[in-house]
């Protein structure tokens, strides 16, 4: 072996590789046909019912099309269903599907391709396992006709195969949807306004969408998940970007097109830019949450649950979140997500007006709390998270305990937040997180309300008043009455303290002014967007 | 030297099976867990088990060990939790952009850093050799984000002479790929040319006493001649030394350095793999980053005997 042959080796291995073998096309000249767009993360995997995060419910939605879509009033619309109708019994539902309708690789829907995807996603969403428990069977009546009948009416049919919380009801070819729904799907064949190019998909890095040219859109105008879905450009490309000041700086640069969710601190330099516009991207927004586990002291008393509302100021932590921009956030007495039809405030007094540590103290003290530690989960790679955790430990010594704080990272506390084991061994007192407003307008999607013990969400609160209110808002007839429960609820899961809301936030969303079309909603919404050169 | 470097693969394997073993239950006896990512922040505990059946991490650590063992020997490397894409194609995927900006760094850095230090060493002592260990020092102490970030304040949305984020491959051109590497490579090499530049500048003062180096001088060769034809090969044992292991610096370096210029390389998968705990690619990649280490030290010990013909294996 010589210095020649060596070079020569090396050379050869490096050009192989540098030449992109396989290596994919992750920058492509900008086009106007082309939309570039920074999600608020990584498309991981892209099975919307295997997967919840929103960040897959996002990309779902352009690939598969769902019977009904909620629009910007919260009322569910048709949208792959041409009628439906229920027997006067209520428990017979037939649906029909509008004419026309076409799978990405050229196949018609049919309608026992519904039955085999509301299978699926009934097996893992929470109103789908509610109608799979009053089910009779789901049947395909003809090509374009399915009925499901039910052992006791459900009034908020409509509503499940409408709602936009994940999993959503999306609709996919019978094969894909006969897998397991606790297995990944490998085919992402749709009947939505866009294909998905999985060729070019490098999770981590890049995903692709086409314009799906066969689609054939509603007459009526866009409206968040219903109406007519126009997809305007060629291909819209997620460009996943984990540094916010990256993102900033090729929104800036003309690199990327549109930015999901700019965190809050970059904002005023995205302002400042005449070529960027800079708006509320969801107005359902987001609520703050500090969870206490309810099995071990000592918020295992409800009145230790009670001293943390009542000591707790909402402006500290939204603050935290948000900074100094008062447009961003408010206070939340209560549970349900404001300026929504059935938000209410019944109960919230003890998150009002001026804080009483020293009441607060007292009451702590009553509840037998004496100096144990008390493990608070902090999750530091989340800002979310890591700002409330730090006046949540601030909160907590002020009132005099002694604060154990673990300071971690968020799938660790996704992990231990599970154990129903002490907290001294290897189980927790609290942690942090928050919920999207749109999960939060009604109990349908909002598992964090309920209260029903060892069933419930992390830190399993039993609150016997909260869960038979929440049966009483599905038993409404009318908005009156689902407003009354809601008050109902919002009452009890107060007075029980299911969990402490730390308040209402909301995010930006920012876009090059070339782009235009771009509407508020609770999920990046493609349609109607389009991009001038 | 054909059996010494079999011989040196052949040794490698029992480091890469302790490596394994070290990752494998590294991995295990941490906190987290992929289920609960892949199920989603309002999923049931139910449905975080029936998830983590699904995937086998319910099963005990021998049989998952064994079990991906027996995967490692076969040439299967696993597939991804979360992607179900083979970890190989995920690998295959990210090795070119981190390849390129790691050739790219590494050319930049014996550019600049080896005549900087051989200039260093001839001119010891000299305000040019102070300027230089100033820079050295500087290079050092500034953290390879703060740089990055700088660059791409200055030189992309300032000027607007480069991109701020992204990757070409060098099938779509030259100046497209290289373009977008120039900020990453000086932003990541930094550290790297601050270190070789003191290293050349140390090897070449200790051979610039040397009685040939005097006998060169009187024979009337050029300086130039004599620092970087007899003087600089040499010092060349040291300076080859350090540029490989050097290599660790940059694939540690790299993780920050594609994280900020949005480089969809391998320093990304391995953030995103352990934050998300996906098993199988964290594996994959360590395995593959150990691999390189050793490929690296081999291919410096065969560059000795290239740049020094005293050593023979």
């Amino acid at each position: 072996m010589d210095r020649r042959t060596v070079l020569k080796g090396l050379a050869g291995a490096g050009g192989l590789a540098l030449t992109g073998l396989s290596a994919p096309a992750i920058a492509q000249g900008a086009s106007a046909r082309t939309l570039r767009f920074v999600p608020q993360a990584n498309l991981a995997n892209f099975d919307p019912i295997w997967g919840t995060q929103y960040v897959v419910r996002n990309a779902a939605a352009l690939v598969w099309d769902t019977l009904y879509g909620i629009d910007a009033q919260l009322q569910p619309q048709r949208q792959m269903v041409e009628s439906e109708e229920t027997s006067d019994d209520g428990k017979i539902w037939t649906f029909k599907l509008r004419p026309g309708l076409k799978f990405h690789d050229g196949e018609p829907v049919l309608a026992k391709d519904v039955v085999a995807s509301l299978s699926r996603w009934a097996a893992r969403d929470p109103m789908g396992l509610m109608i799979k428990a009053l089910q009779q069977e789901i049947t395909a009546v003809d090509d374009r006709t399915f009925k499901w009948v039910l052992k006791q009416p459900f009034p908020k049919m409509l509503y499940a195969l409408a709602k936009n919380n994940s999993p959503c009801g999306f609709i996919m070819p019978e094969r894909i949807a006969q897998t397991d729904p606790f297995k990944q799907i490998t085919d992402y064949v749709g009947s939505g306004p866009m294909k998905f190019a999985k060729g070019e998909w490098v999770p981590g890095a890049k995903a692709v969408f086409e314009k799906f040219t066969d689609y054939v859109p509603r007459q009526e105008k866009a409206s968040w998940l219903a109406g007519g879905k126009q997809i305007l450009v060629d291909r819209v490309e997620w460009v996943v970007m984990p540094d916010p000041a990256t993102a900033a700086a090729a929104l800036q640069n003309g690199e990327v097109d549109w930015w999901e969710n700019p965190i809050a601190d970059l904002v005023p330099v995205l302002k400042k830019n005449k070529n960027i516009s800079v708006d509320i991207g969801d107005p359902l927004g987001n609520i703050g949450s500090f969870r206490m586990n309810h099995m071990f002291a000592p918020f295992n008393d409800v009145r230790a649950r009670r001293a943390v509302l009542m000591a707790l100021s909402q402006e500290d932590y939204m603050r935290a979140i948000v900074g100094d921009d008062n447009a961003l956030w408010k206070p939340l007495p209560g549970f349900f997500t404001p300026d929504t039809p059935l938000y209410s405030e019944m109960g919230g007094e003890i998150l009002k007006g001026k804080r009483d540590f020293d009441a607060a103290k007292k009451l702590l003290a009553e509840s037998g709390y004496s100096g144990q530690p008390v493990t608070c989960l902090v999750a530091q790679d989340q800002p979310i998270t890591k700002a409330q955790g730090d006046v949540t430990a601030d909160l907590l010594k002020k009132l005099g305990m002694n604060v154990d704080f673990v300071a971690t990272d968020w799938g660790t506390v996704g992990s231990r937040r599970a154990a129903k084991t002490p907290p001294g061994q290897g189980g927790w007192n609290m942690f942090h997180s928050w919920h999207a407003g749109a999960d939060c307008i009604t109990p349908a999607a909002y598992t964090a309300i309920r209260a029903n013990g060892d069933k419930a969400w992390f830190g399993w609160p039993n609150s016997p008043n909260t869960e038979k209110e929440i049966t009483s808002w599905f038993d409404a007839k009318n908005l009156e009455e689902e407003k009354a429960a809601i008050g109902r609820v919002n009452k009890a899961a107060i007075e029980d303290v299911v969990y402490a809301p730390t308040g209402f936030f909301l995010t930006y969303t920012a876009w090059r002014k070339n782009v235009s079309g771009i509407t508020k909603g609770p999920l990046p919404f493609f349609w109607g967007v389009s991009k001038s050169a | 030297m054909l059996s010494y470097i079999l011989r040196r693969i052949v040794a490698t394997l029992p480091v890469m099976a302790i490596v394994a073993l070290f990752v494998f239950s590294l991995l295990y006896i941490a906190p987290g867990d992929p289920a609960v990512v892949i199920a989603g922040d309002q999923a049931s505990p139910e449905d975080v088990e029936r998830i983590r059946q699904s995937l086998g991490l319910d099963r005990p650590f021998l049989v998952q060990f064994g079990s991906w063992v027996w995967r490692i020997l076969h040439g299967d490397l696993g597939t991804s939790i979360f992607t179900n894409l083979p970890v190989s194609a995920m690998i295959g995927q990210r090795l070119g952009p981190t390849l390129s900006l790691m050739i790219v760094t590494l050319l930049l850095t014996i550019v600049v850093a080896v005549p900087l230090g051989v200039v260093a060493a001839w001119k010891a002592g000299s305000l040019i050799d102070r300027i230089i260990m100033g820079f050295a020092v500087f290079g050092f102490s500034l953290p390879v984000f703060v740089v990055g970030y700088m660059l791409a304040y200055i030189f992309a949305l300032e000027l607007e002479w480069l991109p701020v984020q992204g990757y070409t491959p060098l099938n779509q051109g030259f100046w497209p790929w290289l373009e977008n590497l120039i900020l990453p490579a000086i932003a990541l090499g930094c550290v790297y040319i601050a270190l070789v530049a003191r290293i050349t500048r140390a090897a070449m003062l200790e051979v610039l006493q040397q009685d040939y180096i005097r006998t060169a001088k009187a024979k009337g060769l050029g300086q130039g001649g004599i620092l970087f034809i007899h003087a600089l090969k040499n010092a060349a044992v040291p300076i080859v030394t350090v540029i490989g292991i050097g290599i660790a610096l940059l694939i540690g370096g790299a993780v920050v350095t594609e994280s900020v210029f949005a480089i969809p390389g391998l320093g990304r998968l391995t953030i995103d793999a352990i934050l998300r705990r996906d098993y199988p690619v964290i594996q994959g990649i360590v395995l593959l980053f150990s691999f390189v280490y050793v490929l690296v030290n081999l291919m410096i010990d065969v560059i000795y005997t290239l740049v020094d013909p005293r050593i023979r294996y």
